[in-house]
């Protein structure tokens, strides 16, 4: 029979035997059991950032890039109100957390005690499960089985609400074996006659389409291989969703880049015309569908989702097959070949596919020394692509743009927050990318707006040694805001224009980083290239064309055909029902 | 997909029996705006380790799809049920409804209870309550009957149902 263990040793006990190797948190009365049992051991490594909200957005970057659980510490009332935003993050964007928190003891919860909150109550609907603990005995056995939530199905934050009495108490813990749920048994394995059918109507498809997206990311390295070999046999174009950039390489002739708001012309217009569209992984999200009665319209749809509630809930499918993306392409490839399937003839779809590309749709012309943004990051792209990058994103224009302009050729390597869009993602992700990445290059592509959201987290990066790098496109504007009001508000820039803004390079210097500035297209280069050169964090401020925007654009609650390809086909002011899409 | 006429179904959702569950359930709901015309929730099992809870909701059929694929992914659901997609099954619902009045109205009041078949459970000289139980649209028309003898107010349980035929679902 083994000892008894104090709550808090047992969840660094479990942590260990679960091969937790990092934490990210930030200490407080409510879990200072915990932070004592992790000072006594050299196992589990933390990483003390400055704000909890980074702490989640830096365990999901760790996720992320590295395919684990991230796993977060936190103590009760405001620690725990400030991982909310990290937490729903999480959970929009299936990033597979575990959140520990800190509660008061037992005897004082509903008392309105001192840094109480209900935070089960909180997180109930922005995590995929949480738990309260109220008995030490559970605690070892709720922990594996977090993680086991975690981690299978469709991957979200579980939230872990500890008491401090609990910490305290002292039960037996005991290494589970195979972890499995009375109720929570997310099925896997696709349906063979489901899959045999989505063959043949892939084979019969004259203008077939792959739309894919983060579920294959999720799914593990192996599903973008099969995603690969599923476009070889079939030769038919992909496009991915922003959560999906990755998994087809960027150069690839068949595929189309991203579709959706701010996708290329070719994907969109190749999704409306489609005659069969199969979406691997992906949720039909209202900036990729656009206008829902106008998706699509004369296309078959065959819908692969590990989720059941994911299918139908927008767009209706002639054929949803639930189940892990991997393992249904995996057996969709086998029963292409045990069928002899070959590629159809598809040359007139891909005629029709070079002319729309022929537009050139996220096509720009540097001009001058006003640096373009797309410029810079293509330029910082084709200066770093040798070394693998891997790149986070803050949210606005610069995010679309590092989407448009930066080719990704592997998965893990895109860390961008899309589904909450939450500002303050960047920095926080890069490092928790780095902490998981030691030798690769991080680099955070920011605005000016959103890097001082969790600009306090540039401590953290200097306390570990991380040598992130933050490339902060600088216009002087909520870029992304502003172009709403140019396109929808008649140019009335209310509470856009980033006033007073830091001299971001003496703040990096004050937090130990070097900081560099580039103002012209002629030291872009040169600027990228001392930023490389710095094996320490570096924060460049890369001042840009202050009103650029961001195109091509499928207006809100517009058809993919009605994309706007050029700034001089918008129309300044939107009519209401426009005004109240988002 | 949601201009579709609204259907009325009935769900049974059989929950492990643990602390917020039916927060978890009514959150559902209110987030994601579906309606609960009905709701109710006891345990059902020898050892308190699950609760039937019967919703009644409304909507267009994509939208009940949605609701049993949304509940489905709560991880303490075990199962959900739409009785009504299933086919033949008993729904009940039982209300004490509270009436005064004197004289003929009495009377009144007492006939209506007796064709109705339900019981006075409390008896003041100038008041009953009665216990009345059946589908919802008996219990709807005898609250209506007794709004004209002098109903006072009421209290009712929501829907519990259950499939017909000898198997457990
Ligand atoms: C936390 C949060 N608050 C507000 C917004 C709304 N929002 C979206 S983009 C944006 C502007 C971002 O500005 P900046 O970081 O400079 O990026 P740019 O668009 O200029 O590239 C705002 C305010 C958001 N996405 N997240
Ligand atoms: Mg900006």
């Amino acid at each position: 029979m083994s000892a008894e263990l104090t709550g808090a040793e047992i969840v660094v006990q479990a942590l260990t035997d679960l091969g937790v190797e990092v934490i990210f948190g930030y200490p407080g009365g409510a879990v200072l059991p915990i932070y004592d049992a992790l000072f006594a051991q050299g196992r589990i490594r933390h990483i003390l950032v400055r704000h909890e909200q980074a702490a989640v957005h830096a365990a999901e970057g760790y996720a992320r890039s590295s395919g684990k659980v991230g796993v977060v510490l936190v103590t009760s009332g405001p620690g725990a109100t400030n991982a909310v935003t990290g937490i729903t993050d999480a959970l929009m964007d299936s990033i597979p957390l575990v959140v520990l928190t800190g509660q008061v003891p037992t005897h004082l919860i509903g008392t309105d005690a001192f840094q109480e909150c209900d935070t089960v109550g909180i997180t109930r609907h922005c995590s995929k499960h949480n738990y309260l603990v109220q008995d030490t005995a559970r605690l070892g056995g709720v922990i594996h089985e977090a993680f086991y939530i975690a981690r299978s199905g469709r991957p979200g934050p579980v939230v872990i609400d500890i008491p401090k009495d609990v910490q305290i108490l002292k039960a037996r813990y005991e290494k589970p074996g195979v972890i499995g749920h009375k109720t929570y048994k997310p099925q896997v394995k696709g349906n063979l006659s489901s899959i045999e059918a989505a063959v043949e109507m892939i084979a019969a498809a004259e203008r077939p389409i792959f739309y894919t997206g983060g579920g294959i990311i999720n799914s593990g390295p192996v599903a973008t291989q099969l995603l690969r070999e599923l476009a070889r046999v079939t030769g038919a174009p992909v496009t991915s969703t922003l959560m999906g950039l990755g998994t087809m390489p960027n150069e690839h002739p068949q595929f189309l880049g991203m579709l959706g708001m701010h996708g290329s012309y070719e994907a969109n217009m190749a999704m409306n015309r489609c005659d069969l569209m199969v979406c691997l992984g992906a949720r039909f999200d209202d900036r990729v569908t656009g206008r829902l009665d106008a998706f699509s319209p004369n296309s078959k749809k065959i819908h692969v989702d590990i989720d059941r509630s994911s299918l139908n809930k927008t767009v209706r499918v002639d054929l949803g097959i639930l189940g892990d993306v991997g393992g249904v392409m995996e057996d969709m490839l086998k029963v292409w070949k045990a069928r002899g399937k070959k590629a159809g003839d598809l040359e007139q779809w891909w005629s029709d596919i070079a002319g729309w590309r022929a537009r050139d749709s996220f096509g720009f012309e540097q001009k001058g020394e006003t640096l373009l943004p797309q410029h810079a990051i293509k330029r910082l792209y084709e200066m770093t692509k040798a070394q693998k990058p891997i790149i986070s994103t803050e949210v606005g224009q610069h995010q679309m743009w590092a989407a448009q302009h930066f080719g990704f050729d592997a998965p893990n390597k895109w860390l961008t927050s899309g589904g909450l869009g939450t500002m303050g993602y960047g920095l926080p992700a890069a490092i928790g990318a780095q902490v998981a990445n030691p030798g690769a290059l991080c680099i955070d592509i920011a605005g000016e707006a959103s890097i001082q959201m969790n600009i306090q987290e540039l401590g953290t990066a200097s306390q570990y040694n991380l040598p992130v790098k933050i490339f902060i496109i600088n216009n002087q504007y909520m870029g992304m805001v502003r172009q709403w009001q140019e396109l929808n508000h008649g140019s009335r820039y209310s509470h856009s224009y980033s006033e007073s803004l830091p001299d971001f390079v003496k703040l990096g210097e004050a937090y130990g980083w070097k900081g560099i500035v580039i103002d012209s297209a002629s030291g872009l280069d040169e600027g990228i290239a001392a930023m490389l050169a710095h094996d320490g964090p570096v924060i460049v401020d890369c001042r840009v064309s202050k009103l650029a925007n961001c195109f091509p654009m499928i207006p809100s609650g517009a058809s993919h055909v009605d994309m706007i390809l050029h700034a001089d086909e918008t129309r300044g002011e939107a009519d209401e029902d426009a005004k109240a899409l988002v | 997909m949601k201009h579709l006429p609204s259907e009325r179904h009935t769900l049974s959702i059989l929950v492990d029996n643990e602390a917020g569950v039916l927060a978890r359930i009514v959150g559902l709901f209110s987030a994601r705006g579906y309606n609960i015309d009905s709701l109710t929730v006891a345990d059902v099992s020898g050892d308190h380790a699950v609760s039937r809870i019967t919703v009644v909701t409304n909507g267009p059929p994509p939208v009940i799809e949605q609701i049993i694929a949304q509940l489905d992914r709560i991880v303490p659901v075990h199962r959900v049920l739409d009785l009504t997609a299933l086919g033949p099954h008993v729904e009940r619902e039982m209300a004490l409804v509270k009436v005064a009045g004197k004289g003929a109205q009495r009377d009144e009041a007492l006939r209506i209870a007796d064709i109705f078949r339900a019981r006075p459970v409390d008896t003041t000289t100038g008041s009953f309550v009665f216990e009345v139980s059946g589908p919802t649209s008996k219990v709807d028309q005898f609250i209506a009957l007794m709004r004209e003898v002098g109903l006072v107010e009421v209290a009712r349980t929501g829907v519990v149902a259950i499939a017909r035929g000898a198997e457990a679902v």
